[in-house]
């Protein structure tokens, strides 16, 4: 025993089971070098990825899987941009076709500045995708009945926001993640908020299976220090919620023994 | 009055054993048709017949990395080839990148 982590922690999705605690997306990085370098430091073996247009005039550009390899690296496609169930289930039909696996991530949003999750759109698209064959991991507000029946229609990850989308302003909603997660016996996520690894950290101690983060990474100044830091951080968090934190007292109890002092 | 299928009715037959119909002409010139449809929101006309394999050739896309939606309906890898275009598509060809 050297405190490390289990050899066998790892946490299952969908049928599927991974190590790392961490997923990465893969937006926002100065070029697919940069992207590709980041993931590696994250230790990261889920990374979302977006679907778009493919770039007419440049058909020939370099592609995402060209730098991060489908095959080691599972694509988790998201529905980032959606803001009706009717885009969501269009795009990550595309994404299946495109990719050919049902674990999608699935996130409709209202409008700017919040892009909150809009909860009437994701139950609807959800219910669409999973009659339709696939594996939804849902973002969502973070609301426990809402969790609760999106677990109940078979979504396979609860997926709560810690702040809203690219804002860095960390786990602003401890209390209330926690009140969820024991309603929720489906893998639960911090998706969105995380701003720093400290951030990251907590979601892992208030107990949550992972965390997923973009900016944090992709917009700090040395992206793949900030990954590599994120990695430490989100394993950091899991130990000590497996260690199980002291209790809070309001108030001071000294460390050293209080027999013995010179007079 | 033709007899020729229109586009909506070779839609409604997709997913039966629906023959890989024989391409149709919207616009005769000469002996070229030509055919109007969007690809990614922009009007391109092509010279037809032309299915999907044809149209992602000639654009330069390797039909790996993408996945086609023709208006609004998923045209699965497997029938590139036997899916014809016809004038009025609306054609959405997608890939991966980068995102969070």
């Amino acid at each position: 025993m050297d405190g490390s982590l289990p050899v066998e922690d790892t946490w299952t999705v969908a049928g599927r089971r991974f190590r790392s605690r961490l997923i990465v997306g893969t937006g926002k990085y100065k070029d697919l070098e940069e992207t590709a370098a980041a993931i590696e430091a994250s230790g990261a073996e889920i990374v979302t990825v977006a679907v778009r247009r493919v770039n007419l005039s440049d058909p020939k550009a370099p592609m995402l899987q060209d730098f991060v390899d489908p095959k080691k690296i599972t694509y988790l496609p998201n529905t980032a941009g959606c803001h009706t169930a009717n885009e969501a289930v269009r795009t990550l039909r595309l994404a299946r076709e495109a990719g050919g696996w049902n674990l999608v991530k699935l996130e409709v949003l209202g409008p700017p500045p919040l892009l909150y999750p809009d909860m009437r759109g994701t139950f609807e698209a959800a219910e669409a995708l999973i009659k339709d064959g696939f594996e939804v991991m849902v973002y969502c507000a973070d609301d426990p009945l809402a969790a609760k029946r999106l677990e109940e229609m078979g979504c396979v990850a609860i997926m709560p926001l810690g702040a809203p989308i690219g804002s860095g302003l960390g786990v602003q909603n401890p209390a209330m993640l926690t009140m969820m997660m024991e309603h929720v016996s489906v893998p639960f996520l911090v998706d969105a908020g995380v701003g720093t690894a400290s951030d990251a950290a907590i979601a892992m101690e208030l107990g949550c299976d992972a965390v997923l983060l973009n900016s944090a990474i992709a917009l700090a100044k040395d992206p793949i220090r900030m990954a590599r830091a994120m990695k430490l951080a989100v394993e950091a968090g899991r130990l000590a919620h497996l260690a199980g934190r002291m209790p809070r007292r309001m108030g001071a109890d000294p460390s050293s023994p209080l027999t013995g002092l010179i007079r | 009055m033709s007899l020729r299928p229109t586009a909506k009715m070779r839609n409604a037959g997709r997913g039966a054993a629906c023959l890989p119909d024989p391409p149709r002409k919207s616009i005769i010139r000469g002996m070229q048709t030509v055919l109007t449809v969007t690809v990614n929101g922009e009007s391109r006309a092509l010279d037809g017949p032309v299915s999907v394999s044809g149209l992602l050739v000639s654009l330069g896309l390797d039909t790996r990395k993408v996945a086609v939606e023709r208006n609004e309906e998923i045209v699965p890898r497997s029938r590139y080839a036997e899916t014809w275009l016809a004038t009025g598509d609306a054609l959405e060809i997608v890939h991966f990148i980068g995102g969070g």
